[in-house]
């Protein structure tokens, strides 16, 4: 490959942050002439080239992130800097960075604003505000965001300032030499206080250190430093090697206090616990909930105090064949939306004879109104990461990638965290728990695209391409990340793994239906009393979920699945909220969404706003999604003031237009980005 | 005479198309078998040189059990499968699409699409005079050729013939996300300022117009451009040994643009800058 640079060069910042990440240049070619030294002898006659260098295009992402993590925006000089590392091709290179919505390629202020403006949130007006209270030299940019996965505490926003704190810029040089930035113990090493910076870490967020005492959120907020925020960005191969961009999160969020996050993120007041968001926290009986709110989820020690890593023990007693025979038993089905037998999934992947498979966890929760997987992974982290040595261990695989948003840095905190004790501890690496299996997680960090969601996006996503779904067949379990096959799963999906291993197969088959076995949750928000996380059986009702969350008296409709399901009228709140139920139904339980909207919500502007979000995430790929979800859009915008006649004609296009985005486009998000305006149109009778 | 490489030999897949037991071999597309049966199945992102990348879906038909209509580009045949091309369900799609295309891009200079237009009775109009099109400027940046992104439908086919499919350039790739989605250059810059060799091989693979060469697009804009008084020519480029083919399209006695076959079994229809744009001294005649 014979490629072409430009004549811009990097700031100094910009390759620091690079280097972080890729480790130092191996060569002079690796930099723009005369940036460091001159290419010497040994330069002339070599060169890393071909297979060896391109193999790291998977870390593309991870540098892009760690350039607007640093700076705030990709500029021509980083991301070509970026690009000549990695062997990446800038054109690709660009092409990447402008697919993701958090990064940016024109300059921005350091301090970027997002606000909810989905569903629940509905945040436009609070934008509007927060834009007038800061004015325009405050060198802050408020952005509109999609579902930011708070509903529960709406209206959300997350404030993100790029740039390492300026705490942290003395008295010590910003960057240390880091040695390890790529190794696999890096987090590990940081953390235990082996690399020189880490005794600074201490003063912020002693949490992390593994020495520190377990910081128990949930039995005094602000106590222990590490479970305060605003957080710091870990170290690790994601970010660069310390801190380098600071961020706030906002639910609810006022006009006052977020235009304060937004000068000062550091002195934004904290979030509350994961625990908050589950009103049954503490209840007996719970499978999935059971933890949160009784274990640090800082504590691997708790975590095993409470029954951690008994499901693990049990899959290594009885072997990787009869783990794959439990979950097949257990009819357990994907959480993710597409219901498919996890079972049937693991044992495909698992008889593959092309090595090595992988596995991979879809933390890439976007769904507007889904927040399940964020309570998990904030509140009980470790059970994440034991259900994924499971699925790995059934599957054949030894590195699982968990891929997670981009909007949830709490989470990424408590993960890295918790991926980091987990490897001092020996539960996961070479051999993990002295069974001779390796595993190995990596957390990859989204960037902002709804569509990385869908499974193959997911892994071109990873691979450091566009984020864009592949054609199917081949199927993941064929060929998936980096053409291998893989088990892909949801997180809801996973930590249902372990009660299925340590209840057996027939007592968790015994919960729910026949067809929709064992517990789900659901994410209700909107107008309810009680938004939240709940655990229910499969087969409990509609109207049984809504009366615990405290359904509103003047109910207009039920978005269930979110902006990919469909509406339900208060007439039907006995559809049982199984997978078969609700298909009968004409509807889709999806990610487990129930937004209840009552009769002072302007359904029109509702759908407006759905098809807004679907025109906002299509990838472009195809034309029935690239071009139908903006007609859909520009219909909607017609009608918004009118209903009967002066409406029937738009609808009728609408039905065309949707029909085809259902029947030909590529992947489930052209699919599905009718269905909740069809089901408004025909089951609520919007626009009579 | 040719040689035609006949490989090893194939074993034929049977299934149901349109109802015709039909038998293919293995590893053939819906479409292949759907050409082989005489059948027309209009497509716009598909190219004989190129693994087909399935984004315009105007080739999508029916196939028994499935719950979406299938790519007949890229989906291949497996045995028992039963296909229809012309449903209703597949004749709306088709419909509908077109409609989508043509009421967002230029398809004045797109072959063909006029007649699949009225036979799918498609209305681009019905959009209404607000629907969002592409309405951009062409790019003239350079003396070789255009990129006029109005008439870009996104097929991904310049991007896969400047990568690694056929060129190993990679100077350009698909930018932004959505209806804003866009091919580029790094940076969106000037193609002058970009890894682009001017080899042209994107022109080649264009199925709008979108990418020409600027001595048609200058014909184009005068009004002088005139398919009807062409000439096709195929001959030997005499630059270097490779002996890549060039077809000559002559109007007026001036060659106007160059082509290469596609079923050139060694070229595939690349050429390089000099086998296509370097033909100016032929017409130099002082």
């Amino acid at each position: 490959m014979d490629l072409h640079f430009g004549d811009s060069k990097p700031t100094d910042e910009e390759r620091e942050a690079v280097d972080a990440v890729l480790g130092p240049p191996e060569s002079a070619w690796e930099v723009p002439p005369g940036m460091i030294a001159d290419r010497g002898d040994a330069d002339l006659r070599w060169a890393r080239g071909g297979r060896a260098a391109r193999e790291r295009r998977d870390e593309l992402l991870p540098g892009l992130h760690a350039l607007n993590d640093r700076v705030g925006w990709v500029s021509e000089g980083g991301l070509d800097y970026l690009c000549r590392r990695l062997m990446v091709p800038p054109a690709e290179g660009y092409g990447v960075a402008t697919f993701y919505s958090m990064f940016s390629v024109r300059p921005r202020p350091a301090t970027v604003v997002r606000v909810c403006t989905d569903l629940a949130c509905g945040g436009a007006a609070l934008c509007g505000e927060v834009e007038a209270r800061l004015g325009p030299a405050s060198g802050v940019a408020v952005e509109r965001s999609p579902c930011l996965g708070l509903c529960e505490r709406a209206p959300a926003a997350l404030v993100v300032r790029a740039g390492v704190p300026a705490a942290l810029l003395s008295p010590t040089p910003p960057l240390p030499e880091n040695p390890l930035a790529r190794g696999p113990g890096v987090t590990a090493d940081l953390l235990d206080g082996s690399s020189s910076n880490a005794g600074r870490a201490e003063t912020l967020s002693s949490g992390r250190d593994l020495s520190a005492p377990p910081a128990f959120e949930e039995r005094g907020l602000g106590r222990s430093p590490s479970a305060a925020e605003p957080q710091m960005s870990q170290p690790g191969r994601d970010g660069v090697g310390d801190k380098t961009y600071v961020t706030a999160t906002l639910a609810p969020a006022a006009p006052d206090t977020l235009a304060q996050a937004a000068l000062a993120p550091e002195t934004a007041p904290s979030e509350p616990p994961a625990a908050m968001a589950v009103p049954q926290a503490g209840e007996e009986g719970l499978l999935l909930l059971s933890r949160i709110g009784k274990v640090d989820p800082t504590s691997l020690d708790d975590y095993r105090a409470h029954g951690g890593y008994t499901a693990l023990r049990t899959a290594f007693a009885i072997g990787p064949a009869a783990v794959i025979r439990e979950v097949t038993d257990s009819g357990l089905l994907g959480r993710g939306g597409a219901a498919f037998p996890t079972g049937r999934k693991w044992q495909a992947t698992a008889s593959q004879p092309d090595h090595p498979h992988y596995l991979v966890c879809n933390a890439d929760e976007s769904e507007p109104g889904t927040f399940k997987d964020r309570v998990i992974m904030e509140g009980d982290p470790y059970s994440l990461i034991e259900s994924m040595t499971i699925a790995g261990y059934a599957t054949g695989a030894h590195l699982g990638y968990l891929y997670l948003r981009g909007e949830y840095p709490r989470a990424l905190q408590r993960l890295e965290h918790a991926v980091a004790q987990a490897r001092a501890r020996g539960f996961l690496g070479d051999d993990v728990l002295g069974q001779g299996y390796a595993f190995d997680i990596e957390i990859r960090r989204g960037a902002g695209a709804y569509i990385c969601g869908e499974e193959t996006a997911l892994f071109n996503s990873i691979e450091g391409y566009r984020g864009e779904p592949r054609s199917k067949p081949p199927f993941p379990v064929e060929k998936g990340l980096f053409g291998k096959p893989t088990a892909e799963n949801n997180v809801e999906t996973l930590v249902n793994i372990l009660p299925i291993l340590t209840m057996g197969a027939p007592a968790y088959a015994a919960i729910g239906t026949a067809k929709s076995t064992g517990p789900k949750l659901f994410c209700v928000s909107g107008s309810v009393e009680r938004p939240g996380i709940y655990e229910l059986p499969f087969g409990a009702t509609l109207g049984e979920l809504l009366t615990l969350a405290g359904m509103p008296d003047n109910l207009r409709a039920v978005l269930l699945g979110g902006a990919a399901g469909g509406f339900v009228r208060p007439d039907e709140l006995d559809i049982p909220l199984t997978f078969e139920g609700t298909r009968e139904a004409g509807a889709t339980l999806g990610s487990g969404v129930v937004l209840a909207l009552d009769d002072t919500v302007p359904l029109p502007r509702v759908l407006l706003r759905i098809a807004e979000f679907f025109r906002d995430e299509s990838c472009g790929q195809c034309v029935p999604c690239r071009v139908g979800t903006v007609r859909q859009e520009e219909a909607l915008h017609r009608i918004v003031e009118r209903t009967g006649a002066d409406a029937a004609a738009d609808i009728g296009l609408l039905r065309e237009v949707g029909r085809t985005m259902r029947d030909a486009s590529i992947c489930g998000l052209g699919q599905t980005a009718w269905n909740a305006v069809e089901s408004a149109i025909d089951r609520l009778g919007a626009y009579k | 005479m040719t040689a035609v490489p006949l490989g090893i030999p194939r074993r034929l897949v049977e299934f149901t198309l349109d109802g015709q037991d039909t038998r293919v071999p293995e590893g053939s597309t819906l479409l292949d078998a759907c050409r082989a049966a005489g059948k027309d199945v209009p497509t716009l992102c598909e190219g004989d040189t190129l693994t087909p990348k399935n984004t315009c879906r105007v080739c999508v038909v029916e196939v028994e059990g499935a719950r979406t209509l299938a790519p007949a580009c890229s989906r291949r045949a497996e045995p028992g499968m039963t296909v229809l091309t012309d449903t209703e369900r597949t004749r709306h799609s088709r419909k509908v699409v077109l409609e989508l295309l043509a009421s967002s891009v230029d398809m004045s200079t797109t072959p063909k699409v006029a007649g699949w237009l009225k036979e799918y009775d498609a209305k681009p109009d019905r959009f209404g005079p607000d629907a969002a099109r592409l309405n951009e400027e062409p790019r003239v940046d350079n003396d070789l050729y255009v990129r006029d992104y109005d008439k870009c439908i996104l097929c991904y086919k310049c991007v896969d013939a400047c990568g690694d499919q056929w060129q190993n350039t990679f100077a350009i790739s698909v930018v932004g996300r959505g209806f804003d989605a866009r091919i580029a250059v790094e940076h969106d810059g000037p193609l002058t300022d970009s890894a682009c060799v001017y080899c042209g091989n994107c022109i080649e693979v264009c199925p709008t117009g979108a990418l020409s060469f600027k001595s048609e697009f200058d014909m184009r804009a005068a009004g002088t451009w005139d398919e009807e008084r062409q000439t096709q020519t195929t001959t030997v480029c005499a630059y270097c040994g490779v002996g890549c083919n060039l077809t000559l399209h002559v109007q007026d006695n001036d060659i106007v643009k160059v082509t290469s076959p596609h079923d050139n079994p060694v070229t595939h229809g690349n050429l390089c800058i000099k086998g296509r744009f370097g033909y100016q001294h032929v017409q130099n005649r002082d």
